[in-house]
């Protein structure tokens, strides 16, 4: 990894999570929110394992295993639950899915 | 010796009167209510039998009531000899008063009331009495005023009964006031409130400190006794039931005050300056009261002046340096002012309700027994030898005329005002015919009987209780003087004022109002009572009532105190109303200003960084 700065590595992972942020906010269909969040969590992990090959520790790996961890139990979860909106809905936009609001 | 049963019995009296009362009948109010007083009475000559010559005193301490560092006040009680005819006289009248009390509320509504509250006063009063320092002396002085408060108030339908008992009280605030202070500067100097210890300690303080002590506790006791110019209340405090003018307001807790003086001797002779103020205000009181005494209509306001009059005499003989003259005439005038209220009491009750002089007249032969002895308190009350109110009266005259000749004069002019104007309710009372269109009854045995008993000790108590001789231990007497040429001159002007008095009222009746007539203007005065209810009002009573009004309540309260409060609310109202709109419930929107905080922290992190850079 010589040659490569580390600040590269981080420019990096900001820009996948403000993508992340940008697709959160902008699009409407679910799926796609969906990925955003992923996406979010990947950058933040991104940063994680930088961090911790650049400071030669070991507890970034470990939390970027808990995020993935939480992020698989999160997408086991989430897509049932947009599975069940779609299958009584038929529909994927998200600001059709506010009966809880009010 | 048990002195804490004395003051129990007619509380033991209250409780059960007060809290059953309303189910027992009249006989058993009745049984109650004497026999605890007839029993605290029966317990104060015991216990004065049992302490033999009482030279000094005996004292009883119970327990310690409060404790703050090295200041401790007990709840103690002492017997000496001032204590001693202070019970006697409170007992004894308050037993007589309390049987007169059957006859005259017999058709009263509300009657199991009204002895439940007289047992209270008596707790309070003797409380006062024994209280072996000042802040048990205090409670009782509280109480007494509580009680007054509400049997001034006791016909409590009647607006003018509950202003005069809320006039009582507010009045008496200001005096009590005085008395706390005097208590905080004892506690600050003396470190106690205990009687022994304070009056062993006046030797060491500056007589600034004990001048200011003294001017303060005169001021309570201007209130308690009704003097210049806390006296407006007493004359009102005539709303309450009869029996009570004289238990309360004539033979007992009006003289308070004097008993607080007298009881502060110590602190008063080392400071000459209050104790020149006290004769001041009670010989002005004396003599002011006597000249409003002379035109009131009313019989019980007639006798209402005389008590206020009567109080300021006994203030001149403390105030003349001559403790037990006070005390003297005290002891006299429970006797005979207690009888004419009852006798004023007897008449009213006879004439059903009526109190006004001039409905009344001819009723010598009506009701021979209630003007017999009303007489025997008049001539006492005028002080014509050899009735009790010669002895004492002469006695602070004497003692005036040592300390200053003009004060003796005045109180010489004052004493044959007196004997004018009492016998001038007699006169109007008991002469001429009947005005009035009641049936005029002698009043029952239970009133006359205490009648008797009061009449006989308006005549022979002052050559029966030599009440100087036996406080001497306390009171040095006066060394003896050639005394004869003012007593006689006293006398004579006594026996001069009732002649004039007959002159006006029965031989020549048209003279007062001639008389009224040519001096228009004073006449009106004096009906007035001076204005001084008016002027009162106006100086005092007006400008604290609008002040309240205008500026504590529409300024402070509503709009500083409300305006605050309101304020509160309506600013976290308008800031929830602001903050709503955050709460959209639209997740997205969250996330926006998540996002927004979030890079506002990096931002501000960026510039802390840089700025430590």
């Amino acid at each position: 990894m010589t040659g490569v700065p580390l600040s590269w590595y981080l420019i990096l992972s900001a820009v996948l999570f403000a993508l992340g942020v940008a697709g959160f906010l902008f699009r409407r269909n679910i799926i796609t929110v969906f990925m955003s969040i992923e996406l979010m969590l990947n950058a933040v992990n991104l940063s994680f394992i930088t961090f911790s090959y650049q400071l030669r520790q070991v507890n970034g790996h470990i939390y970027s295993f808990f995020v993935m961890v939480v992020a698989a139990a999160e997408a086991a979860v989430g897509l049932a639950i947009i599975l069940t909106v779609f299958r009584n809905r038929s529909t994927l936009n998200i600001d059709d899915v506010s009966s809880l609001k009010n | 010796m048990q002195l804490w049963l004395i003051p129990i019995f007619p509380l033991a009296g209250f409780l059960l009167n007060g809290i059953l009362g309303r189910r027992f009948s009249k006989a058993i109010v009745n049984t109650i209510a004497i026999g605890s007083v007839l029993l605290s009475f029966v317990w104060v000559l015991k216990t004065l039998l049992g302490l033999g010559e009482l030279n000094t005193a005996y004292i009883e301490r119970y327990f310690t009531w409060i404790a703050s560092g090295d200041f401790h006040v007990g709840l103690d009680f002492s017997v000496d000899r001032l204590t001693a005819v202070m019970l006697l006289v409170v007992t004894g009248v308050g037993s007589l008063i309390h049987i007169y009390s059957i006859g005259y509320m017999a058709h009263e509504g509300g009657y199991y009331r009204f002895f439940a509250y007289l047992n209270l006063f008596m707790f309070f009063m003797l409380t006062l009495v024994l209280g072996a320092n000042y802040l048990v002396l205090f409670i009782g002085w509280e109480g007494v005023g509580l009680c007054s408060y509400l049997l001034i108030g006791f016909y409590f339908d009647k607006k003018f009964a509950t202003d005069a008992g809320n006039k009582a009280f507010i009045v008496n605030r200001i005096g009590d006031f005085g008395f706390s202070l005097a208590m905080f500067l004892i506690v600050a100097n003396f470190g106690t409130l205990d009687f022994g210890t304070v009056f062993a300690g006046v030797g060491g303080k500056s007589e600034a400190t004990l001048t200011a002590i003294a001017f303060l506790l005169l001021l309570g006791a201007c209130g308690k006794s009704a003097q210049i110019p806390l006296y407006v209340w007493l004359p009102d405090a005539m709303a309450g039931p009869t029996p009570v003018s004289a238990l309360i307001h004539a033979a007992t807790m009006v003289t308070a005050g004097v008993y607080m003086v007298a009881r502060s001797a110590a602190i008063y002779t080392h400071a000459p300056a209050a104790l020149e103020a006290v004769a001041i205000i009670g010989l002005l009181t004396a003599f002011f009261a006597a000249t409003v005494g002379l035109l009131q209509n009313d019989i019980k306001k007639v006798f209402a002046y005389s008590t206020i009059s009567q109080l300021g005499y006994m203030f001149l003989g403390v105030g003349c340096g001559a403790f037990s003259t006070g005390i003297y005439h005290l002891v006299t005038h429970a006797f005979f002012k207690a009888l004419l209220f009852l006798g004023a009491g007897s008449v009213i009750h006879a004439l059903g309700g009526e109190q006004d002089l001039r409905n009344m007249g001819g009723l010598r032969k009506k009701i021979p027994w209630t003007f017999w002895t009303l007489l025997c308190a008049s001539v006492a009350i005028s002080g014509v030898p050899p009735f009790s109110g010669f002895y004492s009266k002469d006695a602070i005259l004497l003692a005036a005329d040592r300390h200053a000749p003009w004060m003796y004069w005045v109180g010489v002019i004052t004493a044959g005002i007196t004997a004018f104007y009492v016998f001038r309710a007699i006169f109007l009372a008991f002469f001429g015919t009947y005005r009035g269109q009641a049936h005029p009854h002698e009043s029952p045995g239970t009133m006359i009987g205490p009648l008797v008993v009061l009449a006989a000790l308006s005549l022979a108590g002052g050559y029966l209780f030599k009440v100087p001789e036996y406080l001497s231990p306390l009171f040095p007497l006066a060394p003896e003087g050639n005394d004869l040429g003012p007593m006689i001159v006293s006398v004579a002007v006594a026996l001069a004022g009732i002649a004039l008095s007959w002159l006006f009222y029965v031989a020549r009746p048209g003279l007062p109002d001639s008389l009224a007539a040519s001096f228009n203007g004073l006449y009106k005065l004096v009906y007035n009572k001076y204005f001084v209810d008016e002027i009162y009002a106006a100086v005092v009573v007006n400008p604290v009532v609008s002040g309240s009004r205008e500026v504590l309540w529409k300024g402070v309260d509503v709009a500083v105190i409300d305006g605050a409060v309101n304020g509160a609310g309506t600013v976290s109202q308008g800031a929830g109303g602001l903050l709503k709109r955050l709460q959209s419930g639209n997740i997205r929107s969250y996330a926006v200003w998540v996002l927004l905080g979030s890079v506002l922290v990096l931002v501000a992190m960026g510039l802390a960084a840089g700025g430590m850079r």
